[in-house]
């Protein structure tokens, strides 16, 4: 890590005489890209970390009760590589919480809006350098909580949902909770400092609207992530004090567990439902919306051509974040809630699907008329909206009350969530990743092996996803150990070791993505100051930019999208670029 | 090849359609439906199915369309500088928010149906689930729930009589379960401290279906299974009074053991 980072700062070394130990400067840094960086590794990390657990519940569902080959001996080795049905759950349950906690919050707002907000906006930094030190530091007490909780008794297996009061019969919950609540504060922290920035430190000429999608995305997530975050951490202090201090908040009046009676009572299990998912709910949004930002930018630097309908896109992610607050009750249609709030969740719910269709509609109007350029990042972004469609079509199927009951927490809601998730979000941050490449460590990524790492990955995580509507629609329930013991379940073995036979092709898959990455890192060509020739004012800094980001100071004339302008010759228009009549002067850098 | 991007995407609706096509050749698709009300939520499901399944053709098919016609490398139109149009963006805002109002208010009445409108008749039975069983209890001879009399089975095998309403009171002795049953199109959360209802109709004489639990609900989740038979009223009394005699045959050897 101190390797690649050293690159970036003997740059800065050299125009700033900026000067600091090694530890203030690549470990325990304020400089937003640092941070950014910072969180990309270790998300990298927990991303394959993430993608292992999966792969356990996969064997599962595939052989069960079978060796795991390889993977089984590391890490059940005490049941001689077989998975016990307590390790599925807690495999199940660390997949998600290690996928949504650790690895997309953190990579979206985290990595990336920490290195784009302010190089995007023309800041030298974020507002509060020191609060953005610390919103990644508190994810270390995040890691060391969920890491530890591992290998408390069977480890956390109440689902990410820590539905009590089965959460509240398991110690490793206690673990799981810290662990949720710093990751939370790290948020906040994040959150507090993006509105800021965004709002007070964007470069002369920088108005709203001239803010690239990628930044009103962040704005809005960051917006959503301190409104909500409160509840779900208030929720989890309340749950902690459940478990540890004999309160009652979620425990029925006369629950008894192992034959005790717990004194306390009075609660209600099905408000921790309510609390959680006003947080987590807006949370799915928050993993999605800077996804989309990104989306935006790289489709339209690559179709040379304008965003269609910048202010619709605007509106309608505001639109989906006001929605978001209102629609949680639809994670608990058949959770005991009044079926009249089910109702009305039901209207709320189906009017969320249409800032996306929106967005979409907007996105082909992208591309219509363009000339696009077939790169890695925009074979990611194209197909963000491709597999985008497929889930956003499923979200209407479970909005449906009828239908819902009966494919509730069945395959067909995993389905739903991994094409928003992986198929939606992850493959748009490989594209972002393939994008701002260039810009954080000054060289390119291998195009050709992109492509490879774009077509098996694409692939195969259909392979994977895809059959799970197909599960759904039988009725095939989540979370099982062993399914196949119903009689309805029986005959779908077969499609299960089909789509476990994608996964394991999948993850390999990856490998080709980690080559490459470490490879550019020390050995790609070197990038300069705007490879893509796009508009938005990153590219207008030096590849990596220097502490302080930009050697001269911009100023913005115009919207971040001019590309094909009749204004000019080239087929972009950088946003710093000054119009023909007041250009004596060539423009500073492009 | 030129277009190979945009012949990749357009493999995305083939198969999509296509899964769904032949799936149910397969028997992958819904189980059996033995109920009265599963059939109004199956053609909910297929009503939803048909309209997305235009939609995603559409759009799927527009996004190969444009990769195709506007390939950088084929395409020596110069681009179409436009910011979009006020006019498509009404259309394509009012259009989808008419056909989701009209989705969400189709919904309704199955809603109320299966959750909202509790039959006015007797409660058939009452089941708790517990980890990681679903006991039942069903009132004796008196007709009367919560009484000496009650037939209580925690064997996992649950009767119900055939072609009449069924109301069922379901609660959950720990921890949270869910009572489904994927033949009835049916499922219910049970939740500890609360009494809730279900009711279905059963439209076969004579039917045996999985009992499901939905909800996660500890390590041994996988196995909450139980088995339902549906049979002919007449028949399930006699069931019913065949175990009201094992019970109290029970008891008798209980209360008589030295």
């Amino acid at each position: 890590m101190s390797t690649i980072t050293a690159d970036s700062h003997a740059h800065a070394h050299g125009e700033h005489a900026h000067t600091g130990s090694f530890l203030s400067t690549y470990v325990f840094s304020r400089d937003h890209k640092v941070i950014g960086i910072q969180f990309l590794f270790s998300t990298l990390i927990w991303f394959f970390i993430g993608g292992l657990l999966a792969l356990g519940v996969r064997w599962q569902l595939a052989y069960p009760w079978s060796d795991m080959p390889i993977l089984g001996r590391l890490l059940f080795s005490a049941q001689g590589g077989q998975i016990a049905p307590e390790t599925y759950t807690m495999l199940f349950t660390m997949h998600a919480t290690v996928m949504i906690f650790l690895v997309i919050i953190p990579i979206l707002a985290g990595a990336f809006g920490n290195f784009l907000i302010p190089l995007m906006i023309g800041a030298d930094d974020m507002a509060f350098p020191t609060l953005n030190m610390l919103s990644y530091w508190f994810m270390w007490p995040a890691f060391l909580a969920f890491g530890t909780s591992f290998f408390i008794g069977t480890g956390p297996m109440s689902g990410w949902t820590s539905y009590p009061p089965l959460s509240l019969t398991i110690d490793a919950q206690k673990f799981w909770l810290v662990g949720l609540t710093c990751v939370g504060i790290s948020s906040m922290m994040g959150s507090v400092n993006y509105l800021t920035t965004i709002i007070q430190m964007r470069a002369p000429g920088m108005t709203m609207f001239r803010l690239p999608m990628t930044i009103w995305a962040m704005f809005i997530t960051a917006v959503l992530q301190a409104f909500a975050l409160p509840v779900l951490t208030a929720a989890g202090f309340m749950q902690l004090a459940d478990l540890t201090l004999g309160t009652g908040f979620f425990i029925p009046e006369g629950w008894s567990w192992n034959n005790t009676l717990h004194a306390a009572g009075g609660g209600q299990p099905l408000l921790w439902q309510h609390l959680f998912w006003f947080y987590s709910h807006p949370a799915v949004y928050i993993m999605i919306l800077p996804a989309m930002g990104m989306v935006s930018d790289i489709i339209a630097c690559f179709a040379r051509k304008p965003l269609f309908g910048y202010k619709p896109m605007v509106y309608s992610i505001a639109g989906i974040a006001g929605l978001g607050f209102i629609v949680w009750g639809h994670h608990m249609f058949v959770s005991g809630m009044s079926p009249v709030l089910g109702m009305t969740f039901m209207v709320a719910t189906m009017f969320i699907a249409l800032p996306s269709a929106i967005k979409v509609f907007n996105w082909l109007g992208t591309i219509w008329g363009a000339k696009i350029q077939f790169t890695t990042p925009m074979l990611f972004a194209l197909s963000f909206v491709s597999m985008f469609i497929i889930g956003g079509l499923s979200g209407i199927f479970m909005a449906a009350t009828p239908v819902d009951i009966f494919i509730h927490d069945t395959y067909f809601i995993v389905a739903h969530f991994h094409y928003v998730l992986f198929a939606g979000t992850a493959m748009a941050v490989f594209g972002a990743i393939y994008f701002w490449f260039p810009k954080m460590f000054g060289r390119m990524m291998n195009e050709k092996w992109g492509k490879v790492h774009f077509f098996l990955t694409f692939i195969f995580l259909n392979g994977v996803f895809y059959p799970m509507h197909i599960l759904g629609w039988v009725g095939f329930p989540r979370r099982l150990a062993d399914p196949y013991h119903y009689e309805t379940f029986r005959h779908l073995l077969p499609l299960n070791q089909f789509m476990t036979w994608c996964a394991i092709a999948m993850v390999c898959s990856q490998s080709i993505f980690a080559i490459n990455f470490f490879y550019s890192i020390f050995f790609g060509p070197p990038a300069g100051r705007n490879p893509w020739h796009s508009n938005t004012l990153e590219w207008q800094a030096p590849s990596p930019p220097g502490h302080g980001n930009f050697d001269f100071q911009p100023v913005i004339y115009r919207g971040p999208y001019e590309y094909g302008s009749p204004e000019v010759d080239i087929d972009y228009y950088p946003q710093t670029m000054p119009p023909p009549q007041n250009r004596p002067v060539a423009a500073p850098a492009h | 090849m030129k277009h190979f991007w945009a012949v990749l995407f357009l493999l995305v609706p083939i198969f999509g359609v296509l899964a769904f096509v032949l799936a149910p050749y397969y028997n992958h698709s819904f189980p059996r439906d033995i109920s009265e009300n599963g059939r109004v939520i199956d053609q909910l499901f297929y009503f939803i199915l048909y309209l997305t399944g235009i939609l995603f053709v559409a759009t799927e098919g527009a996004l190969f369309y444009f990769m195709w016609k506007y390939n950088g490398r084929t395409n020596r139109e110069p681009v179409k500088y436009s910011h979009g149009s006020h006019t498509l963006e009404v259309v394509w805002t009012i259009l989808p928010a008419v056909t989701l109002l009209f989705i969400a208010i189709y919904q309704m009445n199955a809603w109320a149906d299966a959750k909202m409108r509790k039959p006015d008749v007797p409660v058939t039975a009452e089941i708790t689930g517990r980890q990681f069983n679903w006991d039942v209890r069903y009132p004796g001879p008196d007709g009367i729930l919560h009484t000496q009399d009650d037939i209580i089975l925690v064997d996992g095998e649950i009767h119900f009589p055939a072609g009449e309403e069924v109301l069922l009171s379901i609660k959950a002795a720990d921890v949270l379960h869910s009572f489904f049953l994927p033949n009835i199109r049916m499922k219910q959360d049970v939740v500890p401290g609360m009494q809730q209802y279900m009711w279905f109709k059963c439209r076969e004489q004579k039917a045996e279906v999985d009992i499901v639990c939905a909800e996660l609900c500890g390590w041994g989740h996988y196995k909450m299974s139980g088995r339902a038979t549906f049979e002919p009223r007449s028949e399930f009394n006699a069931w019913l009074a065949k175990k009201y005699a094992e019970q109290q045959a029970h008891r008798i050897t209980q209360a008589t053991a030295p």
